[in-house]
């Protein structure tokens, strides 16, 4: 089996898309020639043409406009967005016509061919506008589908089930993995499913839930915990929406204790759902309040960026004191 | 790519360089202008056109009244603009995508969307296309190739690009049309829309219905420009502006249009001068903001009686045709709205599915807790709890409780 990292195994999924089936298109800023700003899109302009991956002018609410349209014709469109820091232009045409297509329309009409993908999140020293993970404002859109992938294996097989997922998905790399993230990825074609979480870690004493880039994070954490005894089981949810409430749930049922971490800021975060949901349905179970580490309330800074990341010292403290409460 | 010459002192342009003709044909009374030649139409084809016209604006009027009576939670009318929706719509091939902003019905009639397909949306009722999810208005219909429309304005304006593009790569020989309004123009999407489509160089026709006002915004406060047409010079593309009254200069102009989108794949912007004669919606009122003057002025140019005039001289029209058409179409639109009105809402399970291809076992879980909470109120949910229990016996006076 090949080794790939991050970039070679979403580059290597899309190429499969490709060849598979005529009707996938992928364009974006600077994805054409030259093969996007992280060469995600990477000799597919060679290989399929011009007229199937392309550059677009640079504004992202055209560029999101142009594939909806394209996605309600038929066509399955991979749209990149530079930077996850850059889809606000874009936010109208997602929250209100990507996400709502198929209601509004009863269902005549549809942008279930729709993937965007779109670089996010920090530790590449990207200030405000290079780091933001803004998957919480889209997980507050009912309609939408977003998926983070933690590892090269995983960006292949989601990237390819949102591709071929008959709704529209969200699709955040977390840009600091995608050359620092090496692991074996089949050549073949596979999917791994949108909307389930996974158990990468078994363990009894508490749950530690993350995704994307923060599961190496949780990872170092973990190992450090495991030192002083604690057992942990590590969940990476995989899909932000919909999320895997089953597994999150039965997970805490057992450990009675829940660690939720996310790059985004405290409030409004994604960890915040999860934490209600999960006391709503395991109560009597909880051993300890849900611990939230995450970024704090602030624009993403940049000097301060090592001091401002939910590390795994950050995780670590958040397991000993769920432990010891 | 910029090819310029150089200069070696400071000129400014202004844009007052290029100066937009409007493309005329039809006189109010129903001649031609001098060296103007009627578009080729067929007998068969031009009452197509009238009857359209009328039909849509007796459904309005009709649906209007209807909205004042309080049958009818909101309307909109395409009054004084059918001539440019319906002439547009009459120069497409069937097949052609129609993405349109919202007041664009008449386009609609012409592809044949029935008077009781017009009313299930209008009342939310179980047959709605749309199940009952859209204000009314917002009709859509996947075999008539017209997209549902969309509220928030212009977004459709780009989604015309790329649906064109798709079309384009099909290689079918369709083209997308897609109409907005002036103000509409002033979005962020149109822009990006026009440079898209121009730099891909998709078969899409922009057609702007230049009514002139923006709800209450006049198009003076709108923008500077000699009106939107000049923004097509930015882009490198077609365009043309023609009398949005002028039934056989609308129908004329599109028809080349669309022939440059599809054997070349270019992109054309249309600008159609024309009047809302009506208010913005039925929650608006034009008094505060125009004068009967200038209503009447626009009145007299209207578009249905031009195109009746020219009728009449060609000999395919007359007034006991004129008479005996007005009155089956308010026969039928009254008919149709009282059978609209009396169907039930949509079921209770419309308001989850759709959000997703397969309801997804959260939103499940949501809608079950609803149903036990309607069942315990069955009088505050009289909609929700009928399509649970049929059975259920709500009283007639609780069912303002729940609109």
């Amino acid at each position: 089996m090949p080794t790939m990292n991050m970039l070679q195994a979403i580059n290597n999924a899309l190429d499969i898309a490709m060849a598979e089936d005529d009707k996938v298109l992928c364009f974006g800023e600077d994805v054409g020639i030259f093969g996007g700003v992280f060469r995600a899109t990477s000799h597919l302009q060679e290989k399929y043409g011009r007229t199937r991956c392309f550059n677009t002018p640079l504004v992202e609410q055209g560029i999101l406009g142009f594939a909806n349209g394209l996605a309600a014709q038929g066509s399955v469109p991979v749209a990149e967005i530079q930077f996850a820091d850059y889809i606000f232009p874009a936010f109208d045409q997602i929250v209100n016509e990507t996400a709502k297509f198929r209601y509004r329309s009863g269902d005549l009409f549809n942008v279930g061919g729709l993937t965007i993908r779109a670089p996010y999140g920090g530790g590449i020293s990207g200030g405000l506008y290079h780091s933001q993970s803004p998957e919480a404002y889209f997980a507050h859109t009912p309609g939408l589908k977003i998926a983070v992938p933690r590892n090269p294996y995983q960006a292949k097989g989601l990237l390819l089930a949102a591709i071929r997922d008959p709704d529209p998905v969200l699709f955040f790399e977390p840009k600091r993995l995608y050359r620092a993230s090496t692991g074996e990825v089949p050549e073949e074609d596979y999917q791994l499913p949108i909307g389930e979480a996974e158990v990468t870690r078994e363990g009894t004493d508490v749950t530690v839930l993350g995704w994307g880039a923060q599961m190496e994070v949780i990872d170092r954490a973990v190992e450090l915990a495991e030192k002083e005894g604690i057992s942990c089981e590590v969940i990476d949810l995989r899909s932000i929406l919909p999320w895997d409430e089953e597994s999150v749930v039965e997970s805490v049922l057992k450990t009675g204790r829940l660690v939720i971490t996310h790059e985004a800021p405290l409030t409004g975060g994604f960890a915040g759902e999860i934490a209600a949901t999960v006391q709503e349905r395991c109560f009597l179970y909880l051993e300890s309040p849900i611990a939230r580490v995450t970024g704090l309330d602030t624009p993403f800074p940049l000097t301060l960026e090592k001091e401002y990341l939910p590390d795994h010292l950050k995780v670590f403290e958040a397991i000993r004191a769920s432990v010891a409460f | 790519m910029t090819t310029t010459q150089d200069i070696h002192s400071p000129q400014f342009l202004s844009g007052d360089e290029f100066s937009i003709p409007t493309f005329r044909l039809l006189k109010q009374d129903g001649s031609l202008y001098d060296g103007a030649e009627a578009p080729e139409l067929s007998r068969e084809q031009a009452l197509k056109i009238y009857h359209t016209m009328v039909a849509t604006r007796v459904l309005d009027e009709r649906m209007m009244a209807a909205q004042r009576q309080g049958r009818l939670s909101f309307y909109m009318q395409c009054t004084g603009e059918e001539a440019a929706v319906i002439g547009a719509t009459a120069a497409l091939d069937d097949a052609d995508m129609i993405m349109a902003q919202y007041r664009e019905q008449g386009a609609l009639v012409y592809r044949g969307f029935s008077y009781d397909e017009f009313m299930n949306q209008l009342f939310g009722n179980e047959l709605d296309y749309g199940k009952g999810r859209q204000m009314p208005i917002h009709y859509g219909s996947r075999k008539l190739h017209y997209m549902t429309i969309s509220s928030p304005l212009a977004t459709q304006i780009p989604q015309a690009a790329g649906y064109a593009y798709g079309q384009k790569l099909a290689g079918e020989g369709h083209c997308t049309l897609c109409f907005f309004g002036e103000g509409a123009a002033s979005e962020g999407d149109f822009h990006a829309a026009l440079n898209m489509a121009a730099v891909h160089e998709v078969p899409v026709i922009f057609f702007c219905r230049n009514n002139g006002y923006a709800i209450s915004t006049p198009s003076i406060e709108q923008f500077a420009a000699d009106g939107v047409a000049p923004r097509a010079f930015g882009y490198r593309m077609h365009v043309i502006r023609v009398d949005g009254n002028d039934i056989l200069a609308v129908l004329s102009a599109t028809r080349e249009a669309r022939r440059i989108a599809v054997e070349h794949n270019k992109p054309v912007l249309i600008e159609a001068m024309s009047y809302r004669l009506a208010a913005h919606s039925s929650s608006d009122d034009p008094s505060g903001y125009r004068s009967k003057k200038e209503e009447e002025a626009w009145r007299e140019k209207d578009p249905i009686l031009r195109m009746q005039h020219w009728l009449t001289e060609q000999g395919w029209w007359n007034d006991d045709e004129e008479k005996a058409l007005q009155e089956s179409l308010r026969r039928e639109v009254l008919e149709t709205m009282k059978r609209a009105e009396k169907r039930p809402p949509p079921p209770l399970d419309s308001l989850v599915s759709d959000v997703y291809a397969d309801v997804t076992p959260a939103l499940q879980r949501q809608l079950d807790r609803l149903k036990t909470h309607i069942r315990q109120y069955p009088e505050s949910y009289p909609k929700g709890a009928r399509s649970l229990d049929p059975d259920v016996k709500v009283r007639e006076d609780a069912s303002q409780g729940g609109e």
